[in-house]
This record gives structure tokens, C-alpha cells and sequence, in this order.
């Protein structure tokens, strides 16, 4: 091996820790504001994942401690903890985990190989084999009379024999789910955000969610562990769709300020579209990526048959990051018209 | 029905029109193809492969009377190329036309060179000077190594002498890098 | 300093560890008893040796001729004789041998008659050419003959004249000490470049980690009479990179694939300045150099050391001490591991940095790349490197080039920064140098392709030559045998004609074979001519025995 003989000390696992630790506002706002269940959810996806990763590793023929210790499979599961619904019963959660390790990371190849972002795989592979189950989410503790504790939490996920009754009374629609449901009943948005979870911006709690996930996606920029185009070209895309729709009609669509806040968004702009690996790679691919991504988060959730559409929409970007990166090859010094090369 | 039938062969005159008249005027002189082949073959003019020169051979494989394996010195790398280019599967060499050898030059001992221009008169890329009764000497930059001067030699003075590695053709080498190794279990 | 610098992108912030080698005075190694001088120190032909084993030399003598424009020759470091003159270990990453000159020195350093040069008297071209026989090659590390480099041909000009003393590998400290004591003999040197280039504009670049080196070489510059603007420049590795220098301090761009002088800007290494300024002041080839050594040594500092000096005794000089794990010429981001310690110090040779595990630990094991791009965020040359990796990784060296893989200055920023720990410049390399070794195995092909096509074509145009002769003597045969038929009676006819010919060309051919005497055999030993001899009896037995039907066969008719 040659030069260089030293390095920097950065390194995968401190990438990846990273992430982890920006998670950590998001979540401890997601257990004062919603109560502890997710901290149940959190452990099985991690757990789950962990599992898989070894199992796949070793299937593979590669060494699993550099591998498990890269934190790679814990931010995938976390990820996709985040993104479902905090009550989702056990097997669902092993179900999309499994999947996001096993399918959309390892049958790809593995660590650097999936093309698509794992934890959107296993987000999309649920919400469409499950779309019922996907809706069990508990509203935010101001609006529940009597909040589940951290044993409810888990016997409602372990499916344990937890009366009606008591999970009817803390599962609640989300604001997004609230404002579809309302829109297709023919109400003018001004009428569905009377509702009682709509806040300020985005839903009660939902929106302090939102912010709290902003929070560590702004630790994260500072750190230089995300690039700033994503996030920022992720969130004027939402922001110029829902607020173009929402000016010629504000009656039938959001305000982009609550499509804004919801916390699915601030967690794809901060933690999902960077993901590098499934991301486009050069400065102004990074752009077209992320205001692509909002773009179509509006368009979904407006016209598709899913209330949120951030997963799919990263996921149709991720798609696109070869033809993206092929076009966006940024000019390199010294590189004059005569020298560019044709994209091939 | 008949309108259908109508429009049907109406597309074809139209497209079979366009086809000819695009086919004279697009005409492309010589075969490219065999120009194509001729360009990934290595060159060697060493007739391994049953015909006389590396051309003859392009020619002979474009027009399919010939295998895609049947050059050594290209090699498995040379039978990839000749594959990609045809759209073929890529087969391993054909070994009754030889196997691949380290490149080599030929190299005169001119102790016992009698200068009878025999290998002269063999080498298929003049590569060789000399002349009657004087001792010849291999021009070793335009040597291809195709070996065909060795039969010719009636005092067997001519020898391939393997290129040694020497720093100005030093290759770095593809580094050696990934996790397998780590593992220790290999993957075939 | 009013000057506006501009910024180059990338770039990264090893630790410096100049400090260890930059404050102890510099001394000249001591003479060794060994000088290994390699033919091939510079970019270009290796030089040919003028000298045989056995001769004496002495010190500046050449020993080693240019060959060629693009080359430069190699001198005798100092007095003694030539005991070698073939393959030896040069420092090369390979570890391959190259063509060397050993001298056996004999402690007299005598130095060979040498005087200055006019260089204001003398031709331009005449005046580089004494340059390159004087051994004089960049000493920033890319070691191009600095007389071609002082060429500013005959439609350019070079109105900027850059110095760069920018130094930015870690560890490295020759330049900055040499601009420390010798400001007034660098400057001279550049006096010799401006005149040469005709240079209106000239910059000094020094990274602002030298204030030292900055303030000596602002000193120096005041007693000129004409203007030096001496410039810091931020310390930022690559910032002596030459491309780099000239972004900084002109904000313009070399054209991806041209040279600087395309834009008016020539980059010379302060230290070559130096050497040039010996050989014009001095007459004195290029013999010597300062080298840093450094890194795991008891006195890490910077040495006058001539070239050929085996390293060991230098790092020996330093103090060497145990737990030593290898050693680099050059800097630790852009340096080679030495084979050998008996390797030679050469004209590249500006560092000797002696590893040990605490100051280079082993690198981690690498993972995949997960296209996080802080490598292209640190690429000076602004290129994507993890495309390039998959690219050269997976043998697409197509795409590689379309992705300006030659731009790559293999800097080492890119490997510096990588979170997975790819060793990403070898990449590079391994794909830079396949293409380079496909392009000449292209090369090749297409020469033997012409050259068989054009036998082809000879072989052709002989054959009907000869019979486009034949028939047109035979015609002219027929002519004169019919002219003169009275002589020869009436009998003759058409099959008589044909005998004569026949008869009259095997007279000729006979004629022809006396006359062709062997060659090539003046002055054999007596064994070898009473070989050819034999093979001679053989070949007439022979001749005879073939013409023996042939006669029988007249016999017959």
C-alpha cells in the first residue's frame, strides 16, 4: 500500500454515531410528548436488526465485527422505528426491519450497495401489505385522557390482551391521516383544522416532533456529517409545492407550513434523503435529489393513496441518483469546454 | 379489415423505401465490422489461430466461419472484448490453437547465425534486418513475439527471450484491499 | 500584503510536525565511501553513460550524458572511481533495479575545473543547454528538466514567473530552511529564470507556517532592483501543489491537460532557483541537496547531502532508533515506502521520514464506500473520486477517463479523509498506469498492423514487379535473338531462345554469387574462420549436389 500514511480520524461507525446521537432530541421529545411505547418499538427494530445483519453477514462470508460495529444497521433501524406507527404491533416491526436488512440492504449487496434507502424499503414494503396496522398510533398525551405506561406500550406491541377500550382511547389519527380523511369527505382545510390535533404549524406534538428531529439535522450540518443542499432543497421543494397548491386553493390543500411540520418530513430531509449511500453524490445532483423528494412528498400525499408520501418519494428519487449524478458532474479544475466530456 | 390491411403494407413500402434508400446512402465502405475485430486483436500476425494474420482471422470471425478463442496471445481478455463486441458469451480459449505465453521477443545469437535470411523471409512484420551472409539482427521495439521465425532457422539460432518487468513498464498493481481477506473465506 | 489571494477547492489540514527538523542548523552529511548515481533521476531519457568501470572522476565530473531534449545529465558527486555501471536498487516503490553509476569515492573531494557562466552573454538556447548538461531538474519532486521548463518557446511568453515555497506536506522542511539561510542565492537563481522566460510578473508563494523563511525571503527580495512580490499564502495541504500556488495567487486556471506556460505562468521549486543559481554563479552541476530527515530519529533535521548518498547513513546521522516500521522518501501523503535502505538519495529526494507505530499507525481496515463524498469535498483537482474508485475498482477505465481520472494529482486528500479508509489514490494509480500500459500495447499493435499490412502490400508490388521484368527482358531477348537470326542459321527456335535466356541468366547469377564475399568476417579468431570454412565446404557440397540432376537431365536431352 502507498501513499497517504496517515488519516484523518473519522470513520464509518463515527458517521453513523453520529446520526444516532442527532436522533436522540427527536426521540426524547417523541417519549415526553407520546409517552414511552416508542422506546419498545426502538428496541426491537434494533435488536431485530442486529440479528438480521450478523445472520446476513455471516451468510455472505464477511467478517461480522467490523460490520455490526459500523452502526450502519442500528441508524436503518432506528429510522424505520421513527417512521411507524409508535402502537404497530410486534411482527410488523420484525416484518419491515427484516426486510430492510435482509432485502434492501444485503440481497443488494450490502454496506455502500443498496441503491434504495433500506429503512424506506421497509417503511414501503409495510404500508402496503399492512395498511391497516399502519395507523396505530398513539395520539399525543394532551389529548389522552389515560396514557399507556412503558408495560402497556409493550403489551400493545406484543399484542398482549389490552382491552379496546384502553387503545381506542390513546390511538389517534395523524394530522396527516386527519386532513386526507377530512378532504375526501369534501370539508374545506380551514373546517379539518378545527380538529382538536392540530396545533400551531403541523399537529399537537407532532409539530415539536418535527422540531426536534430539525434540531438534530442542524447538528448534524454543523458537523458536516450532512451536506446542506439535501435537507435545504428537500424542504423548499415541500415548501414551493404546498404553498404553490395551497395559494390557488387554500381551501383543498394544507398550508405549507403544516405540510412543513409535519415530523416525517423533518426526519427525511435530515436523516432519510441524506442518507449517502442511496443519495445523489455531486453538489447540484444533490439539489435536483432533494427538491425532487419534497415535490413529490406533496404530490403523494395530495393525490396518491397514502396520507404521508415521503418514503415513496425518496425512494422514486433514489431511482433517478444514477441518471442525477451522470448529468450533474460538477466542472473539475482546470476544465474547459474542450475538455468536458459528453455525458455518456 | 381492408383498410387495415391496406395501412399495414402501406407502413411496410414506406419503411422498406426508407430502408433501401438509407442503406445506399448511409453505405459504409469495407466491412467495419472485420475493421472493428481487427482493432481488438493483439496484432501478433503469428497465424496461431489457423489463418494467415490477424486481419484474415477479424475477417474469417465476422463472417462467422471462425471462433472467438482461437487467439493466444489475446488471451481470455482479448476473447471478453472480441465477446462484448458481438454480443456473444465469452468462452474460455480454444487450447488447440495454443496457450497464452508471458510476451516475449525473439532474440538472434549471432555466434551461430549463418545470415541465410530465411527468418526474413518469415517474420511478418519486417522486424528482423540483415541480409544474405551477414548476420541479422531482430529490431526488438517492432518484434511481435509471434514466434513464426523459429521453424524457419536451419542452424536454430533464434530464441524467445520473456519481457523482463523493468521500471519504466513498473504497473501498479489493483490494490488488495477488500474485507474477504478479513474473513478468510473465499468467495469463488 | 495588498495582494488578493483566491482559493482553491478541497484541500485538508494534516498535522504539520514541521517543528521537529526546521530549527537545527543544517550540516553537510559526511562523505560516504559509496555513491550509487542512478541514470534515471529525472522525467524524460535516462542519461547514458560517458564513463567506463575503473576511470577516475572527480567531484562535478559529468558521468552520465543528457540523451535528448527531454533529459538531463548526471554528474560524479565527488572524486573517486567507477566501480559499477549497471542495475542496482534505486528508491522506487517497485523495488525494481534501473541503470546506475557506482563510484568508490577516495576521500579527496577534488573538485573538476568549473566556472561560471555569462548567462547574460550567452545564447538563450545555448545557455539551456548547458543547463541540462549540467544536471539541473526541478527539485520540488517532479524532477522535469528545468532547461526545457525555461523555454518559453517562440509564440509564448511567460510574463508570471511563480517561486513556490510552499512546502505543504507534513514533515517536509528542506524548502523552508533552504529560503531561511539561502534567500540571496535563491533569488539569484531567480534573476537567471526571468531572464531566461522574460518574465514582467514575479511571486514568490510561501505557506504563512514560515514566517521565518517569509521575512528572509522579503529581505532578499528588497536589495533586487527590480519587483518580487514574496506572498504568504494560507498553509492548506495541497497548497503547494503548483497548480494550486497559481490558483492562489492569480486565481486562474491550467487548462485541464495543458501545461501553466498555456497561461503565462511558469512554477519553479525554490530549490531548483538554488541549483540554478550554483550552476550559473558557480559552474557547479548538480551534486547536492537538502534533505529533511525526520520523523522517528533522535535529531530530526535537515542535511546538505550529495546525491547518491545511501540513505541509512544519513537516517544513522539522525540517530536512528528501535521500533522503526519503515521509511518514505518524500512526505507522508505523498511519499514512497523504500524498498531498500541502501537506496541512493536522487535529485527527488527532499525527505527521508523514518516511520514508527506511534507516529504512523497501521491503517485501519477498509470498508466499502458509502459515496458519503467528504473525498470530493477535500479533491483540490475537484473531481468525484468515489466515481473514480468504482470506476477503476471494477476495471471501467473508460469512464474513468471521461471522469478526468488524469486530472488527479494524486495529492492523497481524497484517502486523507475517507471515513471507510480506502486506500483510494492506489485506485488511481493501478487505473492510471493500466491505461498507460493499454495505450502502448495499442501502440504497438498498430505498428506491427502497419508494418505487416505494408509487407503485405511489398511482397505484392515485388512479385509483379519481377514479372513485369521478366516478361519485358524476355521480350528484349526475343528481340535481339530474332535480329540476328542469320548468324545462328535457321534452325533456331522459340524452345532455343528460352535455353539461351536461361543460359545467359544462370552466367549472370554465377558471376553475381563470386562476387558477393562473405561479410562481417575480418578478423576472426582462427576457430570461428575455420567454422565458416566448413560451413562453406558444406554449402558448396551441396550446391553441387543440386546441380547435379540438372545436368544429367541436359545429359538426357
Amino acid at each position: 500500500m502507498a501513499s497517504p500514511f496517515i488519516i484523518d480520524r473519522s470513520s464509518v461507525t463515527q458517521v453513523m454515531a453520529w446520526v444516532l446521537a442527532a436522533l436522540l432530541p427527536g426521540i426524547a421529545v417523541y417519549v415526553w410528548l407520546f409517552g414511552p411505547g416508542i422506546l419498545v418499538t426502538l428496541s426491537l427494530a434494533t435488536v431485530t436488526a442486529l440479528a438480521a445483519e450478523a445472520v446476513m453477514l455471516k451468510a455472505r462470508g464477511y467478517p461480522a465485527k467490523p460490520f455490526l460495529m459500523d452502526l450502519s444497521a442500528i441508524v436503518t433501524a432506528w429510522l424505520l422505528a421513527l417512521s411507524l406507527p409508535s402502537l404497530a404491533p410486534w411482527w410488523l416491526i420484525v416484518t419491515g426491519t427484516l426486510f430492510a436488512i435482509v432485502v434492501a440492504k444485503h440481497l443488494y449487496g450490502g454496506l455502500g450497495q443498496n441503491i434504495f434507502n433500506p429503512a424506506m424499503v421497509g417503511y414501503a414494503v409495510l404500508i402496503v401489505s399492512f395498511p391497516v396496522q399502519m395507523t396505530q398510533w398513539a395520539g399525543p398525551l394532551e389529548l389522552t385522557a389515560t396514557p399507556l405506561t412503558l408495560a402497556q406500550s409493550a403489551s400493545v406491541i406484543f399484542g398482549g390482551d389490552v382491552p379496546k377500550a384502553t387503545l381506542d382511547a390513546v390511538t389517534m389519527a395523524t394530522p396527516l391521516d386527519a386532513l386526507r380523511t377530512g378532504l375526501l369527505q369534501q370539508h374545506t382545510v380551514d373546517e379539518i383544522m378545527t380538529q382538536s390535533i392540530f396545533g400551531h404549524y403541523g399537529g399537537i406534538g407532532f409539530e415539536w416532533l418535527a422540531g426536534a428531529f430539525l434540531l438534530g439535522g442542524l447538528v448534524l450540518w454543523a458537523l458536516r456529517i450532512i451536506s446542506w443542499q439535501v435537507p435545504l432543497a428537500f424542504l423548499a421543494g415541500i415548501w414551493l409545492a404546498a404553498g404553490f397548491l395551497h395559494f390557488f386553493d387554500a381551501g383543498r390543500f394544507g398550508a405549507p407550513w403544516f405540510h412543513l411540520f409535519a415530523p416525517s418530513v423533518m426526519l427525511g430531509a435530515f436523516f432519510i434523503a441524506t442518507d449517502p449511500v442511496s443519495g445523489a453524490t455531486t453538489p447540484r445532483g444533490k439539489l435536483i435529489f432533494g427538491f425532487g423528494a419534497g415535490l413529490l412528498t406533496i404530490i403523494i400525499r395530495t393525490w396518491g393513496g397514502y396520507p404521508d408520501g415521503v418514503a415513496f418519494a425518496i425512494l422514486l428519487m433514489n431511482l433517478c441518483v444514477p441518471l442525477i449524478d451522470q448529468y450533474t458532474q460538477p466542472r473539475v479544475y482546470g476544465e474547459t469546454k474542450k475538455t468536458r466530456a459528453p455525458p455518456a | 379489415m381492408i383498410t387495415a390491411i391496406l395501412v399495414m403494407v402501406a407502413i411496410a413500402v414506406v419503411t422498406g423505401l426508407v430502408l433501401g434508400w438509407s442503406a445506399i446512402r448511409f453505405k459504409v465502405e469495407g466491412n467495419p465490422l472485420a475493421e472493428k475485430i481487427d482493432a481488438i486483436l493483439p496484432q501478433t500476425q503469428c497465424g496461431q489461430c489457423g489463418f494467415p494474420g490477424c486481419r484474415p482471422y477479424a475477417e474469417a470471425i465476422a463472417k462467422g466461419e471462425a471462433d472467438i478463442n482461437q487467439c493466444p496471445p489475446g488471451g481470455e481478455e482479448g476473447v471478453k472484448k472480441l465477446a462484448e463486441l458481438l454480443g456473444v458469451e465469452p468462452k474460455p480459449l480454444d487450447e488447440t490453437h495454443g496457450t497464452p505465453k508471458p510476451k516475449s521477443v525473439a532474440f538472434i545469437d549471432e555466434q551461430t547465425c549463418i545470415g541465410c535470411t530465411l527468418c526474413i523471409q518469415a517474420c511478418p512484420v519486417d522486424a528482423i534486418s540483415g541480409a544474405a551472409k551477414q548476420m541479422h539482427t531482430i529490431i526488438a521495439v517492432e518484434c511481435t513475439g509471434c514466434e513464426l521465425c523459429l521453424p524457419p532457422c536451419p542452424v536454430d539460432c533464434i530464441t524467445m527471450v520473456p519481457i523482463a518487468e523493468d521500471l519504466p513498464h513498473w504497473k501498479w498493481k489493483h490494490p488488495v484491499v477488500m474485507l474477504k481477506q478479513v474473513s478468510g473465506e473465499a468467495r469463488a | 500584503m495588498s495582494r488578493e489571494l483566491f482559493k482553491f477547492k478541497g484541500g485538508v489540514h494534516p498535522p504539520e510536525h514541521k517543528a521537529e527538523s526546521n530549527t537545527r542548523p543544517v550540516h553537510a552529511a559526511p562523505l560516504p565511501k559509496k555513491l550509487v548515481i542512478p541514470l534515471r533521476q529525472h522525467i524524460g531519457n535516462p542519461a547514458k553513460p560517458v564513463v567506463e568501470v575503473g576511470d577516475r572522476v572527480l567531484k562535478g565530473q559529468l558521468i552520465g550524458a543528457a540523451d535528448g531534449y527531454i533529459s538531463a545529465a548526471v554528474h560524479a558527486s565527488s572524486s573517486g572511481i567507477v566501480s559499477a555501471i549497471g542495475p542496482a536498487v534505486v528508491p522506487h516503490v517497485s523495488g525494481l533495479p534501473d541503470e546506475c553509476i557506482t563510484l568508490s569515492t577516495d576521500g579527496l573531494d577534488e573538485w573538476i575545473v568549473h566556472a561560471p557562466l555569462d548567462y547574460r552573454a550567452m545564447e538563450p538556447s545555448d545557455l539551456r543547454m548547458r543547463l541540462r548538461d549540467l544536471g539541473i531538474a526541478g527539485l520540488g519532486g517532479a524532477v522535469f528538466p528545468s532547461a526545457v521548463k525555461l523555454d518559453p518557446g517562440a509564440t509564448h511568453s511567460c510574463p508570471t514567473l511563480i517561486l513556490n515555497g510552499g512546502e505543504c506536506e507534513p514533515w517536509i522542511t528542506c524548502d523552508d530552511v533552504l529560503m531561511r539561510t539561502r534567500a540571496d542565492d535563491i533569488l539569484q537563481g531567480v534573476a537567471v529564470m526571468r531572464h531566461l522566460l522574460g518574465s514582467t510578473e514575479i511571486l514568490i508563494g510561501i505557506e504563512d507556517n514560515k514566517p521565518e523563511a517569509i521575512a528572509a525571503m522579503q529581505a532578499a527580495a528588497q536589495k533586487m532592483d527590480y519587483a518580487i512580490e514574496v506572498v504568504a499564502v494560507p498553509a492548506i495541504y495541497p497548497g503547494g501543489g503548483a497548480k494550486q500556488l497559481i490558483k492562489t495567487l492569480t486565481g486562474r486556471e491550467v487548462p485541464s491537460g495543458k501545461l501553466s506556460t498555456d497561461i503565462g505562468i511558469q512554477v519553479f521549486n525554490v530549490g531548483t532557483a538554488y541549483a540554478l543559481a550554483r550552476a550559473v554563479h558557480h559552474g557547479e552541476p548538480l551534486i547536492s541537496r537538502l534533505v529533511t530527515v525526520t520523523g522517528h530519529v533522535l535529531r530530526p533535521q535537515n542535511m546538505e547531502v550529495l546525491i547518491g548518498t545511501p540513505m541509512h547513513t544519513l537516517i544513522t546521522l539522525a540517530g536512528d532508533r528501535d521500533g522503526t516500521t519503515g521509511v518514505l522518501m518524500g512526505g507522508p501523503m505523498m511519499g514512497m515506502p523504500m524498498p531498500d535502505l541502501d537506496v541512493p538519495v536522487v535529485k527527488a529526494t527532499n525527505c527521508i521520514l523514518v516511520k514508527s507505530r506511534d507516529l504512523f499507525p497501521p491503517l485501519p481496515a477498509a470498508l466499502p464506500c458509502i459515496r458519503c463524498t467528504r473525498c470530493a469535498d477535500a479533491c483540490p483537482a475537484e473531481l468525484q473520486p468515489q466515481e473514480l474508485f468504482r470506476f477503476a475498482k471494477t476495471g471501467d477505465f473508460g469512464r474513468a477517463q471521461e471522469y478526468h481520472l488524469f486530472d488527479c494529482i494524486e495529492c492523497g486528500c481524497c484517502s486523507y479523509v475517507c471515513p471507510s479508509h480506502i486506500p483510494l489514490v492506489d485506485f488511481y494509480r493501478y487505473a492510471k498506469s493500466e491505461i498507460w500500459a493499454r495505450e502502448k500495447e495499442k501502440r504497438a499493435a498498430d505498428l506491427a498492423r502497419e508494418r505487416h499490412e505494408f509487407r503485405q502490400f511489398r511482397l505484392e508490388r515485388e512479385k509483379k514487379e519481377k514479372a513485369e521484368k521478366l516478361a519485358a527482358k524476355a521480350q528484349a531477348k526475343r528481340a535481339e535473338l530474332a535480329a540476328a537470326p542469320a548468324t545462328e542459321g535457321p534452325a533456331q527456335t522459340d524452345a532455343d531462345a528460352k535455353k539461351a535466356l536461361i543460359a545467359a541468366a544462370l552466367a549472370r547469377a554465377q558471376a553475381k554469387k563470386a562476387e558477393v564475399a562473405p561479410k562481417n568476417v575480418d578478423h576472426l579468431p582462427p576457430e570461428k574462420q575455420r567454422e565458416i570454412e566448413e560451413i562453406e565446404a558444406r554449402r558448396a557440397k551441396i550446391r553441387e549436389l543440386a546441380r547435379q540432376p540438372l545436368e544429367t537431365d541436359e545429359k538426357k536431352s
